[in-house]
């Protein structure tokens, strides 16, 4: 029998996830899920910096009315230092300076072996309305995790966890209270950055989970920055498959400059590249992450990309491995999706 | 994934929806119309928000014990019946089935038994109607042979 739920979402990740929730009101970037079980798209943004081994991934989530909880599931190519409230302009800048252009890259998953028999919380943090927990575990682990703090997961959940967990068994659970939100005093549409450092080999951006509940019909729209110290080698190519290459150009003074001044943003180098990619796919389309390579040496993962099982995939042999890479930088989870889900009113998801 | 067991298996059916729906005598033991009261089994995989196998045959009139195993970490349900029940399902409210036999949830990562007599031949639609499912996929068809 259906269950139908009673309120709508109101988050934006605008760093790429994909939300689907269902309860009040809807908003910004990210996919929510309806009443009726419909997933509605909205644009995502996120940005994922890499630099010195380290990739900064800030998104947002803006509240959108409504009440309730609803929150979203991010796959992390690693176990984060730090999740903190992230800088007030970073997003909006980004946008702004590729408002009105091209191409690449990817990198690869790590990994970290599978946490067998349960999921491990690795982080638990709270920033403003939203309740954060970093997981370590394997899909059948992080769903029923899932499950029990309230999210509530669609159809295709636990094959797309599967297609994370085996390649990077870390994931982020976010969890919006939209009572707290208001309780808080935010009004409509403002958002709760958050940055999320992550050492890590290679930049690495999740985009097929953007698609998490998305019926055919739906499109998935997203925008994902992306900052390198150099050119970054992305995979898959942009073309034809979704995925555009929008900008493509060294970062100017002006923009690193004003990133840099932003809260968290201190580890802004002063010169780089940005490159912005833009999602617009049918569901069925995004069977593949971004993996970059941000080395120089031009060969991002076909495993990072979701291209190629990794080796272990079969239980035989681990993942990707955790050492070689890495340079990478940063990959983010642009928009990444997320499940969302909501219980009722008041009733408690997340941690 | 898990290969799919069980004694009865899988002859492709067409989807033509039945024109000939079958009367459902849910947990009967006992033959029926003078056939064999031997039990028929039945296990039925549910994978990646897939049922496996995907569809079966059994035999009118006999106790078809139909073994559920749900490995993903999600809700699933497994309802079969008529285009009316389909139907009714789809719009319904009920949050939790059991006391039917031809009406199952199963939990996350649980495994059910429900037991099922058929008592007519033709070709019925199982389905799990929760949110979205049955456009995802989750739809079986189950034969019941003369």
């Amino acid at each position: 029998m259906r269950r139908h739920s009673s309120a709508v979402p109101a988050a934006i990740l605008a760093a790429a996830v994909a939300l689907l929730t269902l309860a009040g009101p809807a908003l910004a970037c990210g996919g929510l899920i309806g009443p009726n079980g419909a997933v509605n798209l909205l644009r995502t943004t996120t940005f994922v910096g890499y630099h010195a081994g380290i990739e900064h991934y800030v998104t947002a989530f803006a509240f959108a009315g409504g009440g309730g909880r609803f929150g979203s599931i991010t796959p992390l190519p690693g176990i984060p230092s730090s999740v903190e409230r992230g800088g007030d302009w970073t997003l909006q800048r980004l946008v702004r300076e590729t408002q009105p252009v091209p191409e690449a890259v990817a990198l690869d998953a790590r990994l970290a072996g599978s946490a067998a028999g349960g999921v491990q919380v690795l982080l638990q943090t709270r920033i403003d309305a939203l309740d954060i927990t970093v997981l370590k575990g394997g899909g059948d682990d992080v769903g029923a995790w899932a499950k029990a703090h309230g999210f509530r997961l669609p159809p295709d959940a636990p094959e797309v966890l599967d297609f994370y967990a085996e390649r990077s068994p870390i994931f982020l659970a976010a969890s919006f209270d939209a009572d707290a939100a208001a309780a808080r005093g935010q009004a409509i549409g403002d958002g709760t950055p958050i940055h999320v450092t992550i050492p890590t080999p290679n930049p690495w951006v999740p985009l097929r989970i953007l698609g998490l509940g998305k019926a055919d019909a739906d499109r998935v729209e997203a925008d994902v920055y992306l900052l390198t110290d150099a050119v970054p080698a992305l995979l898959p190519a942009a073309t034809g498959n979704g995925m555009t290459v929008a900008h493509a150009a060294p970062a100017t003074d002006g923009l690193l400059s004003d990133l840099r001044s932003d809260k968290g943003m201190g580890w802004v180098p002063q010169g780089g590249w940005l490159t912005q990619l833009r999602i617009d796919a049918a569901p069925s389309e995004l069977r593949y992450d971004l993996a970059v390579d941000a080395s120089g040496q031009g060969t991002p993962s076909r495993v990072a990309a979701g291209l190629a099982r990794p080796a272990g995939a079969d239980g035989q042999a681990p993942l990707v491995p955790a050492g070689p890479f890495l340079l990478l930088v940063g990959s983010y989870v642009a928009g990444v999706a997320a499940l969302v889900m909501r219980l009722g009113r008041g009733t408690v998801v997340g941690p | 994934m898990r290969p799919p067991g069980g004694h009865v298996r899988g002859a492709l059916v067409i989807a033509i929806p039945l024109l000939l729906a079958p009367a459902l005598a849910a947990g009967a033991a006992a033959a029926v119309g003078g056939r064999s009261a031997e039990v028929v089994h039945v296990r039925i995989e549910i994978h990646y928000s897939h049922f496996e196998p995907a569809s079966f045959s059994v035999p009118v009139g006999r106790p078809v014990v139909i073994e559920l195993r749900n490995d993903d970490p999600i809700n699933h349900e497994w309802i079969v019946g008529d285009e009316a029940t389909h139907a009714r399902h789809a719009n319904g409210t009920e949050p939790h089935h059991g006391e039917r036999p031809t009406e199952v949830s199963v939990d996350a990562l649980s495994t059910v038994t429900t037991t099922v007599t058929f008592s007519a031949p033709g070709t019925l639609r199982y389905v799990c109607h929760l949110p979205g499912h049955e456009a995802y996929g989750m739809v079986g068809i189950v034969t019941v042979t003369p």
